[in-house]
């Protein structure tokens, strides 16, 4: 369908690589405070729009003849956009990535090496969680500016657990004590239709990419070449939610399916909730977030989180390339990480940054995220073409979390076409 | 050589029956019989050009696509009829086919429904009838997402509406949504409901159309209403009939944007439910595989031709034209 949309780019192409011959070779200057350019920014969240902003004014105090500006696409369309403008040569000149379709453009020449930021001193990589300096390298090569990150924990309702008799969790807590406790809240408050846990299982961040690092398991090699879904650590990792699903502690997928888990939550209608960082100003705004707070993770085999992280980009056929970078550059540094986190944008990347983001609401333990990034924190599962397996997944596990075929089995298949997918990166 | 010779043939003879140049405009002879000028072509020119552009020319481009592997950034490579055997080899394809015969099947049952509805609104007499027809209509130009959204929240299987008056009488409904199986009729009947308001508005205007004199006749003769229902209403909008039904077909096939919104993302039916574009859509911006995406745009394009062939065929059997 619509093909046309494939001939219109070539033209631009064409025509941009008139224009972008003269332009290139203006950006091998070096930047100054005069120098003068006009960028654009892709982004694809509208809450974090007037942070974003406040740092646009702030790096225009430094160079004022520098225009950015704000190109936002929702994230449903956000990734099918970008491919387009990335087949026709037409990126935006600093755009925001994420971990699963950063490999897919890195390996394909579409975005800017930061290593001239990085040999002029301009960026220091040690600023920031190492973990996200890593998703965002290949080849050994970093191209992309950490600007947040999101861990994830065991939010819980302490109204809900007082009601139910049972002990707030701390970092002690097992699977099990994490289980028994589900249970006795699913039992005891069965009459108002109250569960234990709810969590998103379509995607593993929130929910079993977690279980599986805590298992001991993996979800992809550290070469990212092979399945681990096949390993028994991994299948362990998967059995906890089928087992929760099972013996109702957590509501099924179904009735996940027609209420969202953070709905189920955020109406007091389960006690425990795994999400991230992200959550953090939805619960903060929800009518009983004075109930909520939050823990660690329980801990199996070992203490475990995922840890993913937006980062700023530059892309490799902008024409503008340098102001794009002074810009990339500008974002990733202390002040403009510290003003996100002040406005309540984003958890910054940059070390040390993140107090502002631990005062941003007074009720919450948001200290646990940050210890989680420092000790326990393990990067998010990506390969080159992350898309590809990432519907298998969720294709596939939801028959084993409902308990339509065991674990083992759909682990088993899942590991061999995951395999077929990889082997042809 | 053949050419040439050809034309010096017709060179030699031409002069004899007449000369060329001055003759040619008195000689209609020399034009394919119904040749009207180049007028007609300058004024469709513009549309022709739209056509071509925008409707044949990315059926091409998709129809060579679906035989090649396409990068993700762009290129193509000619890999013969691999995608064509994936598809075969596919389940999924299968399965999003029936579910869109099924979900197509749900919709055209809506026509007789909107015939009988529009009857009643097209009632001599009737109080409102602009208001009634118009608040048909508005779920069709309503936004499927919106349409989409509403309608969750009436199938909600733990808080809806739906299974609420049901436990009124005694029945513990489903997961409408979210029960393999439930969930295409369930989208099928949104879709269903949707669309009768496009039905009731063309098939009311056919009823417009039907002399009164007809139904006097039918009156005198003593016809109930039922019979003049069946017997003079039905075989003269029959036209309109048809035409509704191509359309709820087509519209059918491209079943897309409400089972999306309706489905939702964590749907654990979801592979059970897909239909067709939504397979396509998945391949082409999910899944980045725009040449296997193609080749399934290819399948939906020769079953929507093949359907509205029969469907055509069969308009003799049964449209009556006066």
């Amino acid at each position: 369908m619509r093909r046309i949309t494939r001939l219109a780019p070539l033209a631009l192409v064409a025509a941009l690589a008139l224009t972008s011959c003269s332009a290139s070779a203006a950006s091998e200057e070096p930047i100054t405070e005069s120098s003068e350019a006009s960028i654009s920014y892709a982004v694809w969240d509208e809450n974090q729009v007037p942070a974003l902003e406040a740092n646009i004014a702030a790096f225009n105090e430094i160079y004022p003849n520098i225009e950015v500006k704000i190109d936002i696409t929702p994230w449903a369309q956000y990734w099918t956009k970008l491919q387009t403008q990335a087949s026709g040569g037409t990126l935006p000149d600093v755009f925001w990535m994420n971990g699963p379709n950063f490999q897919l453009y890195a390996a394909n020449d579409q975005l800017e090496p930061m290593t001239n930021l990085i040999d002029a001193g301009d960026v220091d990589p040690a600023n920031y969680v190492e973990v996200l300096n890593e998703l965002y390298s290949y080849d050994d090569v970093q191209y992309g500016m950490p600007k947040d990150f999101d861990t994830v924990a065991l939010w819980y309702n302490k109204a809900i657990l007082a009601e139910a008799g049972v002990a707030t969790p701390d970092d002690t807590w097992t699977w099990d004590d994490f289980h028994t406790a589900a249970k006795t809240v699913s039992d005891t408050l069965a009459d108002q239709g109250v569960y234990g846990v709810a969590t998103g299982l379509t995607g593993g961040q929130e929910g079993y990419y977690n279980t599986i690092l805590q298992a001991g398991g993996f979800v992809l090699s550290d070469d990212g070449t092979t399945s681990g879904y096949d390993d028994p650590k991994t299948i362990r990792g998967l059995q906890f939610w089928a087992d929760l699903i099972a013996d109702g502690s957590s509501p099924s997928l179904q009735q996940l399916s027609d209420t969202p888990h953070n709905a189920w939550f955020t109406s007091s209608k389960t006690a425990f909730f795994w999400s991230g960082t992200w959550s953090v100003s939805e619960l903060a705004a929800a009518s009983n977030t004075l109930d909520l707070n939050v823990a660690p993770l329980p801990q199996d085999e070992k203490q475990a989180t995922v840890i993913h992280g937006v980062a700023n980009v530059v892309s490799a056929n902008s024409p503008n390339k340098s102001a794009a970078q002074a810009f990339q550059a500008y974002l990733g540094g202390e002040e403009a990480q510290t003003l996100q986190a002040e406005m309540g944008a984003a958890n910054p990347a940059f070390i040390g940054a993140g107090q502002a983001f631990l005062d941003s609401v007074d009720h919450f333990d948001l200290q646990v995220f940050i210890d989680e990034a420092d000790n326990y924190a393990y990067p998010f599962p990506v390969s080159k073409d992350t898309a590809a397996w990432s519907t298998i997944e969720n294709e596939l596990l939801p028959q084993a979390f409902s308990g339509a075929r065991t674990v083992e089995d759909v682990a088993g298949e899942l590991a061999t076409r995951m395999n077929e997918a990889l082997a042809k990166e | 050589m053949t050419l040439r010779t050809g034309s010096m043939v017709g060179e030699s003879r031409a002069p004899a029956a007449h000369p060329v140049p001055v003759a040619a405009p008195k000689a209609p002879k020399a034009r394919p019989k119904g040749f009207d000028g180049y007028w007609p072509w300058l004024f469709v020119l513009p549309t022709l050009f739209g056509v071509l552009g925008f409707y044949i020319w990315p059926i091409i481009q998709t129809g060579y696509l679906s035989f090649t592997e396409t990068g993700p950034f762009g290129g193509e490579e000619f890999i013969g009829v691999d995608n064509y055997q994936t598809m075969l080899a596919d389940g999924n394809v299968g399965q999003a086919l029936t579910n869109t015969l099924v979900y197509t099947i749900i919709v055209l049952a809506g026509i007789p429904i909107a015939l009988l509805m529009a009857n009643l609104v097209n009632q001599p007499g009737l109080r409102f009838a602009s208001f009634y027809r118009v608040l048909f209509f508005m779920p069709y130009i309503a936004m499927p997402t919106a349409v989409a959204l509403v309608w969750r929240m009436i199938y909600n299987g733990d808080f809806g509406i739906l299974n609420w008056m049901l436990s009124l009488v005694g029945i513990d409904g489903p997961y409408w949504t979210s029960t393999p199986g439930f969930a295409i009729v369930s989208v099928g009947i949104v879709g269903m409901w949707a669309s009768l308001g496009f039905g009731i508005i063309i098939l009311g205007a056919a009823l417009k159309n039907i002399s009164p004199e007809y139904y006097e006749a039918a009156q005198l003769d003593g016809a109930t209403r039922w019979k003049q229902f069946t017997a003079i209403t039905v075989p003269l909008v029959t036209p309109s009939l048809f035409f509704v039904t191509i359309i709820s077909v087509i519209n059918g096939f491209q079943l897309f944007d409400l089972l999306y919104a309706i489905m939702g993302q964590y749907n654990p039916a979801l592979v059970q439910s897909q239909s067709l574009v939504y397979i396509f859509y998945n391949q082409a911006f999910i899944q980045n595989d725009k040449g296997y995406a193609a080749a399934i745009g290819m399948l939906i394009l020769v079953v929507i031709g093949i359907v509205t062939f029969f469907q055509f065929r069969m308009q003799k059997k049964w449209v009556n034209y006066v």
